[in-house]
């Protein structure tokens, strides 16, 4: 689905990622992680063409990313609160998303329906502006709206942090029923190794922009991400 | 900012060294002392608006401070110490110290001088607190310039009809200060008591549940269903509607076309010649109908900055998001055009100018605003307080009201002065009915240069958030 090759990003003399080939196949739940500054966000940002790449090139769905518009319609993405807008409510943002991804009110609504547990009544219905949630339920808001449409394609950045325990549970569910149900392709970055393993089943370690290891996550693969971390 | 700080000091000094000459030749007879503080009244008003469209309130981000063994007094004595240190504080003493010295030149008693100088600095160290206090007031509502102007109409109206003279009062009462120079205690009681108000206000301010307190409002949401006519366009003509109702920045740019409105009574009743001239007719039609126009168009697409990863990440042409903003241009100006019909009591022809301005504006002035919004790099602080708020301005803005005004009307002056009034108008009509008739092609170049200039916003943006 996804494919990087030679893919590089250079601000000044320091440079933030250099891989040199990445595949991630289609329905694969993805993960990245590493320290502040391995080049998580870098990724992802190049991925959405938010910014150019010093080298090398970007396939969405054989789209060269930087070339064309094509891969928006299947693509969506949470990577920080600034895919919220602030000014709206709740409601009013996955409206704008839906319309954007051809999904009308009753279509919206239905599809909110599935995420009550999550949303624990503390965002549909409460005349409340996105500005005005806490972090937390900014987060969920931001998430579920990267869900409207069902896109083929799923960037998070950072998912779990600031999500309550509770949440924290239940998104782990939901990430684990997208790949399997419609074989979306999702990726995820995170700083919290046991909910990667437990989400992912491909996880790649950055460090200073490199791909250091690319493990397929099994029984052992916790303990093995904590050894690196911790030498 | 430089040249205008260095402007307004070669003004008051040359305002403090000329003044004594100045006021001798005008009033022969009279005391130049004495005429200076009858006139001290307007200085503190003016001096007092003046602050309180372009001083900002110290800002310090206190919240670091207040887990640190720091005693607040000495926090809050700081902010406002600063504050004293304002270029605002030492303008006037380019005036105050030559003029002094000229004084003592002409052989005022020392002591007198020196009264009337330490009046005049406490004096200003009053006005920049009580500027803070009547900015702390009023900073959170939307037409937060009003107060003030009415005040001080009131005030100077009071004055000018004779009904209570302040400038005499105050010309009074600071003779009786100098001529006593015991009572300066009274001013600076009065700045004590402003002085420890501020501090009072302040420290309310700085426990950290003030600071965390997030001030909700229910939102009222209208579901904006009629935006559904505009097609693909309605969902973004619906976020653009939000957009400006919900900001402070940009509900206040709305009281602006209220007071754009009401423009051209300055010219149009005027029965000078200088300023009734046909030519005069395009400079207003054009501000008038395009008001709008030019306070929205001028920050496009700064105003979708805080989103605008969102929006260049999602499932958006770029030719819809700029069609929506077109739509919402050219429908404020047919708006304007309307509001402005009862200006035809002036004269049909005003009329007719402002109709033809509307085309124009709609035909080529909101191609020029989007092209020159591809060149916008600073990010908008929506929440920020808006009439004379110049955060996020930059040359673009100042270049491109170049051909937005003054194209048109050259073109409408030289044809009407060469030719006629009828051709003058129907050309100016001729060259908004182009851009209209050629639209697509615009647009589409338009969103070539957006696409090529995005990276960049991005990145701009986003430092700036």
């Amino acid at each position: 689905m996804i494919q990087a090759s030679q893919i590089s990003k250079t601000y000044g003399k320091t440079t933030v990622l250099n891989i040199e080939s990445l595949e991630i196949p289609k329905g694969q739940s993805f993960g990245l992680v590493g320290n502040n500054g391995a080049g998580k966000t870098t990724f992802f940002n190049l991925l959405l063409d938010l910014i150019n790449p010093t080298s090398g090139q970007i396939t969405n769905n054989k789209v060269q990313v930087n070339k064309s518009e094509d891969w928006k319609p299947f693509t969506a993405a949470f990577i920080d609160e600034s895919f919220l807008i602030g000014y709206l409510t709740p409601e009013e943002y996955f409206y704008f998303i839906g319309e954007l991804r051809g999904m009308n009110k009753a279509d919206i609504d239905s599809f909110l329906k599935q995420f009550e547990e999550i949303f624990n009544d503390e965002i549909i219905g409460k005349k409340k502006y996105l500005r005005d949630l806490s972090k937390g339920n900014q987060k969920k808001a931001g998430i579920v709206a990267a869900l409207i449409g069902n896109p083929e394609v799923i960037i998070l950045d950072e998912p779990f942090a600031n999500l309550d325990p509770t949440t924290q549970i239940r998104l782990k569910q939901l990430l684990k029923t997208l790949t399997e149900n419609n074989s979306a392709t999702v990726l995820i970055s995170s700083h919290d190794l046991g909910h990667v393993t437990e989400v992912c089943e491909r996880i790649v370690v950055l460090d200073k922009g490199e791909v250091v290891n690319d493990i397929k996550t099994s029984e052992e693969t916790l303990k093995e991400l904590e050894a690196y971390f911790s030498a | 900012m430089i040249f205008f700080g260095l402007y307004l000091s070669l003004i008051f000094l040359s305002l403090g060294v000329g003044l004594y000459p100045g006021l001798k030749k005008l009033y022969p007879d009279s005391d130049p002392l004495l005429v200076v503080n009858n006139f001290l009244f307007y200085w503190f008003i003016g001096d007092l608006i003046f602050r309180f469209f372009f001083q900002k309130l110290p800002v310090m981000d206190v919240k670091p401070l207040l887990t640190l063994p720091i005693k607040k007094n000495k926090i809050i004595n700081y902010v406002l110490g600063k504050s004293t240190l304002s270029f605002f504080n030492f303008l006037p003493l380019f005036a105050i110290v030559p003029f002094s010295a000229i004084l003592l030149y002409k052989q005022y008693e020392v002591s007198v001088v020196l009264t009337w100088a330490s009046i005049l600095i406490i004096a200003i160290l009053i006005i920049n607190f009580l500027n803070f206090i009547i900015e702390s007031k009023s900073a959170e509502t939307e037409l937060n310039f009003l107060p003030i102007l009415i005040i001080s109409s009131v005030l100077l109206g009071l004055d000018y009809f004779n009904l209570v003279s302040f400038s005499q009062l105050t010309g009074n009462a600071v003779n009786a200060i100098t001529a006593a120079p015991y009572l300066i205690s009274i001013p600076i009681a009065i700045l004590v008591l402003i002085y420890s108000l501020n501090f009072k206000s302040l420290k309310q301010k700085l426990s950290l549940d003030e600071a965390l307190k997030v001030k909700e409002t229910a939102v009222n949401s209208s579901n904006l269903e009629w935006t559904k006519k505009f097609g693909s366009a309605a969902p973004f003509l619906q976020l653009d509607l939000r957009l400006i109702w919900r900001n402070k920045r940009t509900k206040s740019s709305v009281w602006m076309l209220v007071m754009g409105l009401l423009y051209g009574l300055i010219f149009y009743p005027n029965p000078s010649p200088t300023f009734s001239g046909e030519f005069f007719y395009i400079f207003i039609g054009i501000f008038i109908t395009g008001i709008f126009l030019m306070n929205f168009g001028q920050f496009i697409p700064a105003w979708d900055s805080k989103y605008y990863k969102l929006l260049m990440s999602q499932n958006i042409k770029y030719k819809e998001y700029l069609k929506s903003k077109y739509v919402l241009m050219a429908a404020s100006c047919i708006i304007m055009f309307v509001l402005s019909i009862p200006y035809v009591y002036f004269g049909w022809k005003i009329l007719l100018v402002h109709f033809v301005a509307m085309i124009y504006n709609i035909g080529v002035n909101t191609y020029v605003l989007m092209y020159a919004g591809s060149y916008n790099r600073k990010a908008i602080e929506l929440d920020k307080k808006a009439a004379f708020n110049y955060q996020g301005t930059g040359a673009v803005q100042w270049l491109v009201g170049i051909p937005l005004m003054l194209v048109p009307m050259l073109i409408f002056a030289l044809l009407n002065w060469l030719v006629s009034f009828e051709v003058a108008t129907a050309t100016i009509a001729i060259l908004g009915i182009i851009g209209i008739v050629l639209h697509n092609k615009t647009i589409n170049l338009i969103v070539k240069k957006y696409k090529s200039a995005k990276h960049e916003m991005i990145s701009a943006f986003d430092q700036s958030n």
